[in-house]
């Protein structure tokens, strides 16, 4: 099991439905046979099967022929570049999730990438457990697209049209950013979230950032979601990230 | 080596050149010499052939009247008359009977070449006197009298011919004179021209040969090659500050990064020496990662920085609502500061939109920010405890100021903080890179704005201003 599993103290393991995940195939397309194999070797772990394609034009051929649940492409390909592999994938009319690797860090390769097809943008160097995260937030998105509905997490309700939140029907006041850090929270209940990953869907915030401020947002936000008297449902996983889910 | 084939080969284009630039000049000046006596050549010996055109013309008329006064006889003694005072101006007579046969003048036969529109004949003449020189040629009018005589009356083409001589003379003095002055002028002219060349050629070899520090010398006239010369030095000037700029950057890197990662490598051998059981290991591991991070961070930092400096993201400038930026950052560190116990006191103004990158200048305005919270101590004692963003106007340009309480940075440190990787030395303890304010220096920069560091007193008022109008 990877780094997450490693976390104790928790009731469950801090992804739900590992049955699910068993079965779901991961397609990697990374010419780096080092890092292809450092990411191979960790999601199998966490429990994926996994492929790996060495270049742009075996990896978009395996891809074609073979339904995965996700691709994990690198932008720098030799022939046939990562891009134009999405690209043609989704010209095929594959919707597979791609999740993009790259070197380049800047602003507009990232915007690149994401109108190109790709789904999500992980810059390297990486941590691995920032590419597991994002990589379990990918499989689950149809889950979390579905708009006008009230979001649920145990007794915690978050109503997405009329922007309430509350738990056991008790009211909770929340300024309009953290509606939006919680409701990310809930849209991806049950899987660890990355403070990058907070920084980039809550406030569009695309590097580092000096000192930990996501952390201090968090404890504002468990804080008013989690009191004392009711049992808590926001987690934090060390060195990784934070995971909102409900008791067992 | 490298220098003894640039001097071999400067040596020839040199010679090319010159001579080339020689070769031009006498080109010019001989065409321009040879058109000039073409012009004079045709207009004097039109002017000569008018002239004796006219008499020969006036001529006619004259023996043509003799004779209807004085018959046949009157005009052969007049033409007698005439030769025998030994004209010498190549005048030509002939009286021939009705049979073409000579009765009178100084030709042998009549001629019998077809005349010309203007009824003139032009033929060869046979010289029985090959001591007196006369012209090959003669053109003359051929008149029939009363009674069947023919008359002719002409003109050899000596005075032409003499004519073409001297001009023809003139323009082989002319001609030599031209190419005298050309190839002299020409010599000098690209003498002097190459000797400008020279001096930034020497210049340019002496700075391959590692002298940063030469210029090109100035004459001091103010032309054109003083102007080239003028920007060849301030390009130089700029490329020798970017040199001990980027000198100065790898040098920092390579002092300031050594720490760290001499630090990281120290835990990892100490991990492995100490035969750790599997929990200090794991410690050990989880540090060396968190070392590992806090480099990229700082490698990422300077990325940032660089690509800001590059000017590359002005390629992809949009408008940036500065109002709602502020409201963004505000939204981020305001718990920051409140858990600080830090008052934030917040002053968007009525907002402003400049074009831009939203994204740097976001880290901008968050690293202000971040320094700003950092620095300011926790009023334990009721103190100043208060940091403040506001946005405001200047003229055209758009300003935001972040403003604390903390310690400040002393005037003379001012300029030295935004260099990269320079840290107050009262700071080396609190976390940081060092590298904070220099991105927002060069994120200023990038949007033709300046970062401005003045006193707060007591606390550090840091302004970015940033033009509305892009160059």
């Amino acid at each position: 099991m990877g780094i997450i599993s490693a976390n104790p103290g928790a009731g469950q393991p801090p992804r739900q439905g590992m049955d699910l995940e068993s079965d779901m195939r991961i397609l990697v397309i990374e010419d780096d046979a080092e890092m292809a194999g450092y990411i191979a070797k960790g999601l199998r772990q966490a429990g994926f099967f996994v492929d790996v394609a060495e270049d742009g034009s075996d990896g978009l051929f395996q891809a074609v022929r073979e339904p995965y649940d996700l691709a994990i492409v690198d932008r720098m390909l030799p022939g046939l570049d990562g891009l134009s592999v999405v690209k043609a994938l989704r010209s095929a009319g594959q919707q597979t999730p791609v999740l993009f690797l790259s070197a380049m860090g800047d602003v507009k390769d990232r915007v690149d990438g994401l109108r190109g097809g790709g789904d999500d943008y992980l810059v390297k160097p990486f941590a691995f457990s920032e590419l597991l995260a994002r990589v379990e937030g990918l499989l689950r998105r149809p889950v979390a697209s579905r708009p006008g509905t009230v979001l649920r997490v145990a007794d915690l309700e978050l109503d997405l049209r009329s922007h309430r939140v509350a738990r056991k029907g008790e009211p909770i006041d929340l300024k309009p950013r953290e509606f939006k850090l919680l409701q990310y929270l809930m849209e991806h209940q049950g899987q660890v979230v990355t403070r990058t990953m907070m920084l980039e869907h809550v406030w569009d915030c695309h590097f580092d950032l000096q000192t930990n401020v996501i952390d201090v947002h968090m404890s504002r936000l468990r804080h008013k979601i989690d009191s004392d008297d009711h049992p808590q449902l926001l987690h934090t996983v060390r060195g990784i990230g934070y995971c909102l889910r409900a008791p067992s | 080596m490298a220098l003894g084939i640039a001097s071999v080969h400067r040596h020839r284009l040199l010679h090319s050149r010159k001579f080339r630039l020689t070769l031009i000049y006498l080109c010019l000046f001989s065409a321009s010499v040879l058109v000039l006596f073409g012009a004079s050549y045709w207009m004097a010996t039109g002017a000569v052939s008018r002239q004796i055109e006219a008499t020969i013309d006036a001529e006619i008329r004259g023996l043509a009247e003799q004779y209807s006064q004085r018959g046949t006889v009157g005009l052969i003694e007049i033409l007698n008359g005439r030769m025998r005072a030994g004209d010498p101006s190549g005048a030509l007579y002939l009286l021939a009977d009705p049979a073409f046969r000579p009765l009178a003048g100084n030709l042998d036969g009549w001629p019998f070449e077809q005349p010309d529109a203007d009824g003139w004949v032009t033929f060869p003449l046979s010289d029985p006197d090959p001591t007196v020189k006369r012209a090959q040629y003669g053109r003359a009018r051929v008149f029939s009298l009363s009674g069947g005589l023919h008359l002719l009356v002409g003109h050899d083409v000596a005075e032409r011919v003499r004519i073409a001589d001297s001009i023809a003379r003139l323009l082989a003095v002319g001609l030599a004179v031209t190419v005298g002055v050309s190839l002299l002028g020409g010599f000098l002219m690209s003498r002097s021209l190459l000797r400008e060349f020279d001096r930034i050629n020497q210049t340019s070899r002496e700075i391959m040969a590692g002298d940063m520090s030469r210029r090109v010398p100035q004459s001091g006239r103010g032309d054109e090659f003083d102007q080239m010369a003028a920007n060849l030095n301030a390009m130089l000037d700029q490329i020798e500050r970017l040199v001990a700029g980027i000198k100065q950057v790898t040098d920092s890197i390579a002092h300031d990064l050594r720490t760290p990662l001499g630090r990281l490598r120290n835990r990892l051998d100490r991990a492995l020496v100490e035969d750790a059981d599997g929990a200090a290991c794991r410690e050990a591991i989880g540090r060396a990662i968190d070392d590992a991070d806090h480099l990229l961070k700082t490698f990422n930092a300077l990325l940032s920085i660089g690509q800001a400096e590059s000017g590359a993201p002005r390629r992809n400038f949009e408008p940036v609502d500065l109002g709602a930026l502020v409201t963004d950052v505000v939204d981020l560190y305001e718990p920051v500061a409140e858990e600080k116990g830090l008052f934030f006191i917040v002053d968007a103004g009525s907002g402003a939109t400049i074009k831009g990158d939203r994204a740097l200048l976001f880290q901008a305005v968050a690293n202000l920010m971040d320094n700003a919270i950092k620095f300011s101590a926790a009023p334990a004692d009721g103190a100043n405890g208060s940091v403040g963003l506001a946005l405001g106007t200047e003229g055209e340009a758009a300003r935001i100021t972040v403003w604390d309480h903390g310690p400040g940075i002393p005037e003379d440190q001012r300029d030295r903080v935004i260099e990269r990787f320079y840290r107050l030395e009262a700071s080396r303890s609190t976390p940081g890179s060092g590298l904070g304010l220099s991105l927002v220096a060069a994120v200023a920069r990038l949007h033709g704005g300046r970062l401005e560091l003045a006193d707060n007193s007591p606390g550090l008022r840091a302004e970015l201003i940033l033009p509305a109008a892009q160059r």
